[in-house]
């Protein structure tokens, strides 16, 4: 009689427990973006854990995450900004907040989350915990015109830099006090198409479509204004076209040294980071769009822009050469590594998966089911300056 | 009008409007760092104009030339389901 109480004392226990208790640092998220779906996975398991619909027009979308790594707050292309539980595995709000949206990003302290946004071009800041908008700055560059934003970053002390691809300017907008923004202006070159943070959250680099060249702003020197490093990388020689913009962030900062993106070139240019100066560019064997390092800076991935979308280019920093060449699958359209780089995911949105390698010995080590995948988002996000 | 193209390759083009040409102006075709590609977008335009676009791409602008990928005769095909309604 008292072993069957105690039997049943502990089934008590057992039913009152409630969920599991679990942590948020290896969880993330796949973009699914024909079906307006993000499956939710677990990169220890290397499996997915839930799939959540309902979140509109998702091409282009991206994610940023809270500090504690529990919400992700996905950017759609039709100006939707949705909040998910990772743990609760559901959307807590969903808005509309323009009418075409490009990213966002969320402030060093993660309490405001700002949307950059083509239509009506500008940014607005939102409360991170309600998604009430608090204030919004139009990107006016002439008397009634609007740029499109791109590149937008988080910075020190609640600052946002970005770009106006229509302005040819870079900005940073101050939310330190969130309601009253304040912003400056710097002329920056033709055509910005997208814009980084270097990972110490010192140097704001916008990548030009319109020339070759990438502007740099001194983050911590603003006064002294944007300057162009890698001008004239063409050497006049004439571009290909480019069939997809690339992708900056501040992954492309390995080894003191910054890989970038050449627009128009199957070529991955070298930036001293200490310096500003050119240091070598590196064959690819395609038009690349994003240029990422390994968390340890050891490697850099390639992928690239259609036609040459099911190729991969992996370059090795130390021998400044592609070592490994390979087709995981087809429109491979983004990458994410696992927190410490051991494993990366590939998106292979014409195949509907995405593909899991082992980034040591290239070895495949599983893949996922996802319906068109683009975007995957790693909540390792949460802590890094820039994202 | 030019001679639609097969079935099979009819598909093809779909998926290369929806998903390459949707990098830039959004896989709905709503817009994005390109313009929108809508039926009431496009109304006013010629759709001489939009396939020669298509085709040879338009100079200055980030638009490029799709000519290595397809026909004069696809590319016309594409503009005027683009002013009609596109396939999903």
């Amino acid at each position: 009689m008292r072993l069957l109480l105690i039997a049943l004392f502990a089934l008590f226990l057992n039913a009152c427990a409630g969920p599991q208790l679990r942590g948020t640092g290896d969880l993330g998220l796949i973009i699914e973006r024909a079906s307006g779906h993000v499956t939710l996975v677990n990169t220890t398991a290397r499996q997915p854990y839930a799939r959540i619909g309902g979140l509109g027009d998702l091409s282009h979308a991206s994610a940023v995450y809270s500090r504690d790594g529990r919400y992700a707050f996905i950017f759609g292309r039709d100006g939707g900004l949705t909040k998910i539980d990772l743990l609760e595995a559901k959307i807590v709000k969903r808005i509309i907040q323009s009418g075409n949206a490009i990213g966002g990003s969320i402030s060093q302290d993660g309490r405001i989350v700002v949307a950059q946004n083509y239509t009506p071009g500008g940014i607005k800041a939102f409360d991170a915990d309600t998604l009430e908008l608090l204030s919004e700055v139009p990107a006016e560059f002439a008397p009634g015109q609007l740029s499109k934003v791109v590149g937008l970053a988080d910075t020190g002390g609640n600052r946002f830099a970005y770009a106006l691809f229509d302005g040819g300017e870079i900005r940073v907008t101050d939310f330190s006090n969130p309601r009253q923004p304040t912003t400056q202006r710097f002329p920056a070159g033709s055509q910005p198409y997208d814009g980084l943070v270097t990972p110490d959250g010192r140097y704001f680099l916008a990548g030009l479509f319109g020339e070759d060249g990438v502007a740099m702003l001194d983050l911590w020197q603003p006064e002294k204004g944007a300057r162009k490093i890698l001008e004239n990388y063409g050497r006049g020689q004439e571009k290909l076209p480019v069939f997809k913009m690339p992708h900056l962030r501040g992954w492309s900062v390995a080894q003191g040294k910054a890989y970038l993106p050449a627009i128009g070139r199957h070529e991955v240019l070298v930036v001293d980071v200490a310096t500003w100066k050119e240091v070598g560019r590196i064959p690819v064997r395609g038009q690349p769009v994003f240029v990422m390092a390994r968390p340890d800076g050891r490697q850099i991935w390639v992928n690239f822009a259609f036609p040459d979308n099911a190729k991969v280019d992996v370059i090795d920093t130390l021998a400044g050469k592609v070592v490994h060449a390979f087709e995981p699958g087809k429109g491979i359209l983004h990458m994410e590594f696992a927190p410490r780089g051991e494993n990366v995911w590939l998106s292979a949105r014409d195949d509907n998966k995405v593909l899991i390698y082992n980034t040591e010995n290239f070895a495949k080590l599983g893949e996922i089911p996802a319906e068109s995948p683009s975007g995957i988002f790693f909540t390792s996000r949460a802590v890094r300056i820039g994202f | 009008m030019a001679a639609e193209p097969e079935t099979a390759r009819q598909k093809e083009l779909v998926h290369l409007v929806r998903q390459d040409c949707g990098s830039c102006h959004g896989m709905a075709l709503k817009g994005g760092l390109g313009p929108a590609l809508l039926p009431e977008t496009l109304r006013d335009k010629p759709a001489e104009g939009l396939a020669a676009t298509i085709y040879y791409g338009r100079p200055g602008t980030p638009m490029p030339p799709w000519k290595a990928f397809l026909s004069e005769a696809e590319a016309a095909w594409i503009a005027n389901k683009l002013m009609t309604l596109f396939p999903e």
